[in-house]
């Protein structure tokens, strides 16, 4: 099975100023772009050549993990923007983010707080842990939650290429920019 | 005695056109002086207090991970400012030309594995040429560890070292990380590299 980079639901600038066009044209054009190239390449004549890339998440090592993962990792942070879109969770999300969190806001403070300090390259993750509740974690490099049996709703990416042309080394900044584009529809679609 | 920033020993735009003078001054103005603080505060005011940064990277295993983040990043820093110099310094030459041949036959075969190692590090991190029981190794760590740390795969004194966080270049070359590795070969001051293999 070969992998393609899907198409976004926004245009290259659809998400400025939050994040400008030229980052998308890397993290998406050329960052994506290779880790799709690359996992294409790495998995012909292996056991994962048929294998849907969940498939790839759970069971490889080494680069098939790492460019597989990252495919995964960057579709489903790419997917969750739309400025345009729902800016807080509503119904069933809104209750379990209240019920595990005390609230939204402290629920962004712990979150936004996981990907701040996330030291190198990686992620931060809203997830449905294995108890059925909801988790934050980080993961590094490639790392992917469902790895561990885990439900991902949403994700930042905090390798500096998401981030380093818009706010160099203000990480924080950033993050605090995501909340404005993170579609709530999305990630509650995701939850149900 | 706290650890304080180095100051550089030429200006942020004299590695032009290689590294570029904007990543240059947040590279070392934020980057390097947010380890550098950082680690102070890690240190200050507890029984670490006035160890050398050798100490501490010796025996961060059984030490907090901000001192093993944030040592690494201030030593990992400093080494990197020294090593690079605007147009270089002259090839590797006597003693260490002769090591760097025995260990890997040629100053080219040494380049194109250290080279590797830069581009292969996936994430955050560093390649190093190291000095090991007398031999040279190019070996490469995940974020700001160090040959010098106790939990390094390969342990010993590096001599050349190059920063592949997307930091070091992401504002002069994006995602094409070859371009900057094969840039560095001409900013190596082979004098410093030198010095630190004669210890």
């Amino acid at each position: 099975m070969s992998f393609s980079l899907p198409k976004l639901p926004y245009s290259n600038n659809g998400l400025e100023p939050v994040i400008s066009e030229n980052t998308i044209n890397y993290h998406y054009g050329k960052h994506h772009q290779a880790y799709v190239n690359n996992l294409n390449n790495l998995i012909p004549g292996t056991e994962f050549e048929n294998a849907s890339l969940e498939e790839i998440i759970m069971k490889a090592e080494g680069g098939i993990f790492n460019n597989g993962a990252q495919v995964w990792n960057h579709t489903f942070y790419f997917m969750q923007f739309n400025p345009d879109g729902c800016h807080e969770p509503k119904d069933e999300l809104k209750a379990a983010v209240e019920a595990k969190f005390g609230s939204f806001d402290a629920f962004k403070e712990a979150f936004s707080k996981a990907a701040a300090t996330l030291f190198g390259s990686g992620w931060a993750w809203l997830v449905v842990n294995k108890s059925n509740e909801l988790e934050i974690l980080q993961t590094s490099n490639a790392g992917n939650p469902m790895r561990d049996g885990m439900k991902p709703l949403l994700t930042c990416d905090v390798w500096e290429h998401a981030y380093y042309l818009d706010k160099q080394n203000a990480r924080p900044k950033y993050i605090e920019d995501f909340w404005k584009i993170v579609d709530w529809k999305v990630v509650s679609e995701r939850f149900a | 005695m706290s650890f304080e920033l180095v100051k550089l020993g030429y200006n942020y735009d004299a590695l032009e056109p290689h590294i570029d003078a904007r990543t240059m001054e947040i590279h070392h103005t934020k980057h390097h002086a947010g380890y550098t603080n950082n680690l102070n505060g890690a240190v200050e005011g507890t029984e670490l207090a006035g160890k050398s940064i050798e100490e501490l990277l010796a025996g961060v295993s059984g030490l907090s991970t901000a001192v093993r983040n944030n040592g690494g990043g201030f030593y990992n820093h400093n080494l990197y400012w020294s090593v690079i110099a605007p147009g270089g310094a002259p090839a590797p030459e006597g003693v260490l030309l002769d090591a760097i041949k025995d260990s890997f036959e040629s100053v080219e075969k040494f380049q194109e594995a250290f080279s590797k190692a830069a581009l292969t590090r996936f994430g955050s991190g560093w390649a190093w040429l190291v000095l090991q029981n007398n031999k040279l190794v190019v070996s490469s760590t995940p974020n700001q560890d160090n040959p010098l740390m106790d939990v390094a795969e390969v342990q010993g004194t590096p001599i050349l070292g190059i920063d592949v966080w997307e930091h070091a270049y992401y504002l002069n070359y994006q995602n094409r990380r070859p371009d900057y590795v094969n840039a560095f070969w001409n900013l190596i001051n082979w004098d410093e590299v030198a010095r630190r293999f004669k210890g």
